[in-house]
């Protein structure tokens, strides 16, 4: 077969961002986590069918539990979710996730060694099974045209967002300058989450994936601090008093 | 050790050769020794402005691949000994430049030189990240108009993220902002944007306004940094712009019009 120059190549690597739960383990009882994870879909059952999931062994990781990885990728099965990747986890829970063609998604870590002699110690009882991960980002200096920053938790700008700028969080977001680029605020999903800056003069605004572009909102606002909100699924946007 | 200095701006045309071919000899004044590269593999220029193209034997490619050593690439400058020229390739494309390559020359210019001045191509391909890779300092420069400004931004971020100094995670690259053919009767009519409208969006520590002048294009022409045309008032400007830089306290100046003579004799502003 020839190839045409003019066709696009048949193999391409792109580059896309996606977002994916990450599934938090606190325990290894793999009872506990089963009965959890039944209970959690149940509530949701449409969002979680077939949905990824990477699995963060961080805390067991540091809290020297021991857990086969295989094991668990069979409960998490059984519930009707997709292993997609793992994160943190000792050396043989990462080579369990290879073997399984499960990809690691950081470099290991490997400050806590594992003593295999250390009895299986039993999981506390944890309400809060599926943590979520609400770290604030700060930053202090001017974010340039072409960056991008993302935060799992609020985001506070103390510095102007410049436009071609692209700032993320899964939570508020706070500009305490002139927001030129684009703001997404509550990126998964989170329709609470609201966006605050001095001076809107954005590209573009989101809050959990409603959006309105800078000729929607460009009005009488300019010069003054505004809050951004969603009500009944459309973006309100009102000057804080 | 020697302090790296980039100019720099994402954009073309803004004077990026005229800052570096002015800063250099100003630095040179000085008394510091300085060598300036042109990074401009391709479309070489600063040579031209240096009024050295005729002499330019070997270029920083012929250095990178061996060819040449530093000494014989290097070239002395008619106006000031204190100041050497490293010639860009015209017959090669940036792609010959290696990181490697670049580590090595501005590593043996340090053990001679006080100030590497590197002469930034335009864009963010290859030429112009080798240029700003290594910098301690970097020099923005930037015209009152918008598109200038956004690519100036742009450079900013790259600079803040992708050098050595923020790969390595220590003291950042200390940003310059050099804004370049101004014309406040221009601004003040509304046909420019004002230094203001550009901090706005930049925020960044002004070294220096250069205003829009005629002699930068005759100097550029005959060959010789507009720097040593001490009448002009671009040449003054960068002037002030280097005695600014290594600490003197310099008051800005072209940024309001000028006051004419009737408003001076009259009072006026």
């Amino acid at each position: 077969m020839t190839i045409n120059s003019h066709s696009p190549p048949a193999v391409e690597f792109k580059s896309s961002t996606f977002s994916v739960p990450v599934l938090s383990l606190a325990s290894n009882d793999l009872m506990l986590i089963e009965q959890l994870l039944n209970e959690k879909v149940k509530l949701a059952p449409e969002f979680f069918k077939h949905s990824p999931v990477v699995v963060d062994l961080g805390e067991v990781h540091k809290k020297q539990l021991i857990l086969d990885f295989a094991d668990l990728v069979t409960v998490i099965r059984k519930a009707g979710l997709f292993v997609v990747g793992i994160r943190s986890g000792n050396e043989l829970q990462q080579a369990q996730a290879i073997a399984l063609g499960i990809p690691l998604n950081t470099a290991p870590t490997n400050d806590v060694k594992i003593d295999t002699k250390s009895k299986v110690i039993k999981a506390p009882t944890n309400d809060e099974f599926v943590e979520n991960d609400s770290t604030t980002m700060m930053i202090t200096k001017p974010i340039r045209s072409g960056q991008r920053i993302y935060s799992h938790g609020d985001l506070i700008v103390l510095a102007q967002v410049g436009a071609g700028a692209e700032i993320l969080a899964e939570g508020n977001i706070h500009v305490y300058g002139t927001l030129r680029g684009r703001a997404l605020a509550g990126v998964q999903g989170n329709t609470e989450a609201r966006i605050f800056c001095s001076d809107l003069q954005a590209e573009l605004i989101s809050i959990a994936g409603n959006y309105k572009i800078s000729d929607d909102i460009h009005g009488a606002i300019s010069n003054t601090p505004v809050q951004i909100y969603l009500q009944k699924n459309t973006l309100v946007v009102k000057p804080i008093v | 050790m020697a302090r790296i200095i980039v100019v720099t701006s994402g954009k073309g045309g803004v004077g990026k050769t005229t800052t570096s071919a002015a800063i250099s000899m100003g630095l040179a004044k000085k008394g510091h020794k300085t060598v300036v590269i042109d990074f401009d593999v391709g479309l070489r220029n600063l040579d031209l402005i240096m009024g050295c193209e005729r002499r330019v034997v070997y270029d920083i490619i012929n250095v990178i691949n061996g060819e040449a050593t530093l000494n014989q690439a290097l070239i002395k400058d008619k106006n000031c000994n204190l100041l050497s020229i490293l010639p860009a390739s015209q017959t090669r494309n940036k792609d010959a430049l290696t990181l490697e390559g670049v580590e090595k020359i501005l590593e043996e210019l340090s053990k001679d030189f006080k100030y590497i001045v590197c002469d930034s191509p335009a864009g963010i391909e290859t030429g112009a990240h080798l240029a700003m890779y290594f910098a301690d300092d970097a020099f923005i420069v930037t015209n009152p108009e918008v598109s200038s400004v956004r690519d100036s931004d742009r450079m900013l971020g790259i600079l803040s993220s992708q050098s050595r100094r923020a790969e390595r995670g220590e003291e950042p690259i200390k940003e310059y902002l050099l804004l370049s053919r101004y014309s406040a009767e221009r601004v003040k009519s509304g046909e420019m944007m004002s230094l203001d409208d550009v901090q706005d969006i930049l925020s960044l520590h002004l070294l220096g306004v250069i205003p829009e002048s005629k002699s930068v294009l005759t100097s550029s022409n005959a060959g010789t940094p507009v720097i040593l045309d001490e009448k002009s008032e671009a040449g003054q400007a960068y002037a002030d712009i280097v005695a600014r830089y290594l600490g003197e306290n310099k008051p800005h100046r072209f940024i309001d019009e000028k006051s004419g003579f009737f408003r001076k004799l009259f009072g006026g502003k």
